[in-house]
């Protein structure tokens, strides 16, 4: 039986840690990642998990020494947020090129300047092309849910990626909620123990990680690390039905929500997601209007060809990102889906919002709003610029 | 040998996850004497056998047995020189070419 | 009690009215509510004002957002009255709870013609009687209880002793007083009805 429980994000993080008990954890502090390693290094002070606690002076070190840890066979980690994330970048492209397994614990938070805590993508979506997959919370339940199932998708001997399991900094990092939580047993069971097939500390085995790659084998090397992350679209499918068979929950590429009738529809990823569904259901209750959402949980490797699929029917949509890209057109989650989009020869007009930056909030009324506009796009044919955006004070 | 399995032909398939090479000593297989654009030329009649040479060769190329310096190792050395501005007798001396 | 209820706290940073809401999150989880308890934050100083909100509800609650019209709004330091729209947006059909050594009748005229119901409190003249300290989260936390309905003062009640057992395992002399704290505001809280 799983166990009610009330818990902040970053409490169920660290308690999946907790569970799973990794070998090696550098960690350097930043807000609002910080938690994280406080509440392991609690944990290993008391005894309860015999985790290696490296205090490090920077992430540049402690994604160094996770690379380190993970190359020489140990199951490692890491947690950060925004600049700290900025600090690791050589180090990103190391591991996923290295094929190293380890996860990080990323607590999205605006990157400067203008310097600010609060919570948007710029930083993960930053890295997006280092190499990583990428999984995100809706919830502070998705979070431990994601993080339970990052080591199964990571270790496959078909993957071998490193990955990031993303939530909303203080807006699920902070926010108490309901939480079910499975039990030590079973999440042992379930994330097992990591063997490594090649491992730098493996005596009858002479290894070398890392070597210099000439022209002649580099782009070899990248189109095998393409491989890996196009393996994990299976993988992540299937860690999700062994964790669906564990805990009744089920998780895919996204979650489509009231899509079955859908003509109009957002995509998004993150905790605006839960307003949003609050939203559906105010309008549909109210209205009839047949609004939906599909919000992304895995960014990489990109659900191209589903996402098409799930909007295939819609008549409007809008894709809204929380990061900006400085293209001058739109940001990257409308950028991918509407490529998605276009190579289906999908039939939506779509519109892409910018909302949510450095922690702008986003309301229940906010995307009410949204589907009206939608509703107005379809109906008029409203020629609509490449992007808009959501709260924007303007003159 | 790593060079059959692995080299500037192979497909993409069949590089190692990563890179990875799985045996010692690699560099051995790839001989570096072929960059040498001038060579160290030992003159046994003046070397005393001080060994301030053998430290300070980056490539590993002066072999050292029981104590005593052997002839260069022309597969690896690139010529680059330092043992022979090391070498307090004038027994190194450099020559033009390979 | 409705369905779902909104509260919004307005306090100052180190105060305590961020772990009033997670306290309150706390309770009404173990009487079996669907909670949410979060603050908003701004830059992190001691002293600037902070707000923080709980969701309570008999549903699971997914929206993420601020509140922004609340069903009961708790004040747990009065000096904010001065610079703050307390009662920004809370519905008229809930109340206002302050803690202030002041009468009611001082207080109005700062709440911007709120036309629902006003409640003050001195948790400070509670917490000195009942603990000997200035310790105001326990008689907030009964009060904003006690006004909104939202669980039982019964299971409140008991809830409270429970954690207070746990809390304070090897400080068991002042399980009795927070007991007595909130006891006492009950019935305030009854008195001013």
């Amino acid at each position: 039986m799983a166990v009610r429980e009330r818990l902040s994000g970053n409490e169920a993080v660290a308690y999946a840690i907790r569970q799973i008990n990794p070998d090696v954890m550098p960690a350097f502090p930043i807000t609002p990642s910080t938690e994280i390693p406080q509440y392991v290094a609690n944990y290993i002070a008391n005894g309860e998990i015999d985790t290696e606690f490296i205090p490090v002076e920077s992430e540049h070190s402690s994604m160094s020494a996770a690379v380190g840890a993970s190359a020489a066979g140990a199951r490692a980690l890491t947690a950060t947020s925004s600049c700290g994330l900025a600090l690791m970048w050589e180090e990103l492209y190391v591991a996923a090129s290295n094929r190293l397994p380890l996860v990080l614990a990323l607590v999205n938070r605006a990157l400067s300047g203008p310097i600010n805590i609060n919570a948007d993508h710029s930083d993960s979506m930053g890295a997006r092309d280092s190499g990583w997959i990428q999984i995100y919370a809706e919830s502070n339940q998705e979070a431990y849910d994601n993080f339970l199932q990052a080591y199964p998708i990571a270790e496959h001997k078909d993957v071998m990626l490193p990955v990031m399991i993303c939530q909303d900094g203080f807006i699920t990092s902070h926010g108490v909620e309901n939480i079910l939580l499975e039990e030590d047993e079973k999440v042992r069971a379930f994330v097992g123990e990591r063997n490594p097939e090649h491992y730098l500390l493996n005596p009858e085995e002479t290894l070398a990680v890392g070597p210099y790659a000439v022209s002649s084998y580099y782009m070899e090397t990248k189109r095998g690390q393409r491989q890996a992350m196009i393996n994990a679209r299976r993988v992540i499918l299937e860690v999700a039905e062994r964790f669906r068979e564990m805990t009744g929950r089920e998780y895919g590429f996204f979650e489509a929500y009231r899509m079955e009738d859908a003509e109009y529809a957002v995509v998004l990823i993150g905790s605006a997601a839960g307003t949003c569904k609050a939203a559906i259901e105010q309008i549909r209750s109210t209205t009839g209007k047949k609004v939906g959402l599909v919000k992304i949980r895995v960014f990489r490797p990109f659900p191209e060809e589903e996402i098409a699929a799930a909007l295939a029917d819609v008549k409007a949509v809008a894709i809204l990102d929380r990061s900006e890209m400085f293209s001058a057109t739109g940001g990257p989650l409308g950028a991918e889906v509407r490529a998605a989009l276009y190579q289906a020869r999908g039939r939506a007009e779509a519109v892409n919002y910018f909302y949510g930056l450095g922690g702008r909030d986003i309301t229940v009324e906010d995307f009410c709003q949204v589907y009206e506009r939608l509703e107005r796009i379809a109906a008029e044919h409203e020629i609509t610029d490449m992007y808009d955006y959501i709260g924007l004070r303007s003159r | 040998m790593i060079s059959d399995k692995i080299n500037e032909n192979t497909p993409w398939q069949d590089i190692t996850e990563g890179n990875k090479i799985f045996q010692a000593a690699t560099s051995r297989e790839f001989h570096t004497g072929e960059w040498r654009t001038s060579t160290p030329v030992w003159d046994r009649e003046k070397c005393k056998q001080c060994l301030l040479c053998t430290p300070v060769c980056p490539d590993s190329s002066i072999p050292v047995k029981e104590k005593a310096r052997g002839d260069f190792d022309y597969d690896h050395c690139k010529g680059c020189g330092i043992c022979a501005k090391a070498c307090p007798f004038g027994a190194i001396t450099m020559k033009e070419g390979k | 009690m409705k369905k779902s209820l909104e509260i919004r706290w307005h306090g100052r940073g180190g105060q305590g009215a961020k772990t009033a809401a997670l306290l309150l999150a706390d309770v009404a989880f173990k009487a079996g509510k669907f909670v949410q308890g979060f603050p908003e934050y701004g830059p992190e100083r001691m002293g600037a004002p902070i707000t923080a909100y709980n969701r309570i509800s008999e549903e699971p609650v997914t929206v993420h957002s601020n509140i922004y019209s609340p069903d009961y709004v708790v004040v747990v330091d009065d000096g904010l009255l001065e610079n703050t729209d307390v009662t920004h947006g809370l519905k008229e059909d809930g109340a206002v709870i302050i803690n202030t050594e002041k009468e009611k009748e001082e207080v109005l005229p700062l709440l911007h013609d709120y036309k629902g119901a006003v409640y003050t409190l001195n948790a400070k003249d509670i917490s000195l009687k009942t603990l000997g300290k200035n310790y105001p989260n326990s008689p907030m936390l009964a009060a904003v209880v006690a006004v909104s309905g939202a669980m039982e003062p019964g299971t409140f009640m008991k809830e409270m002793e429970a954690s207070f057992h746990h809390k304070f395992a090897k400080k068991p002399e002042v399980i009795d007083g927070n007991m007595k704290a909130l006891e006492m505001t009950f019935a305030e809280i009854a008195k001013s009805c």
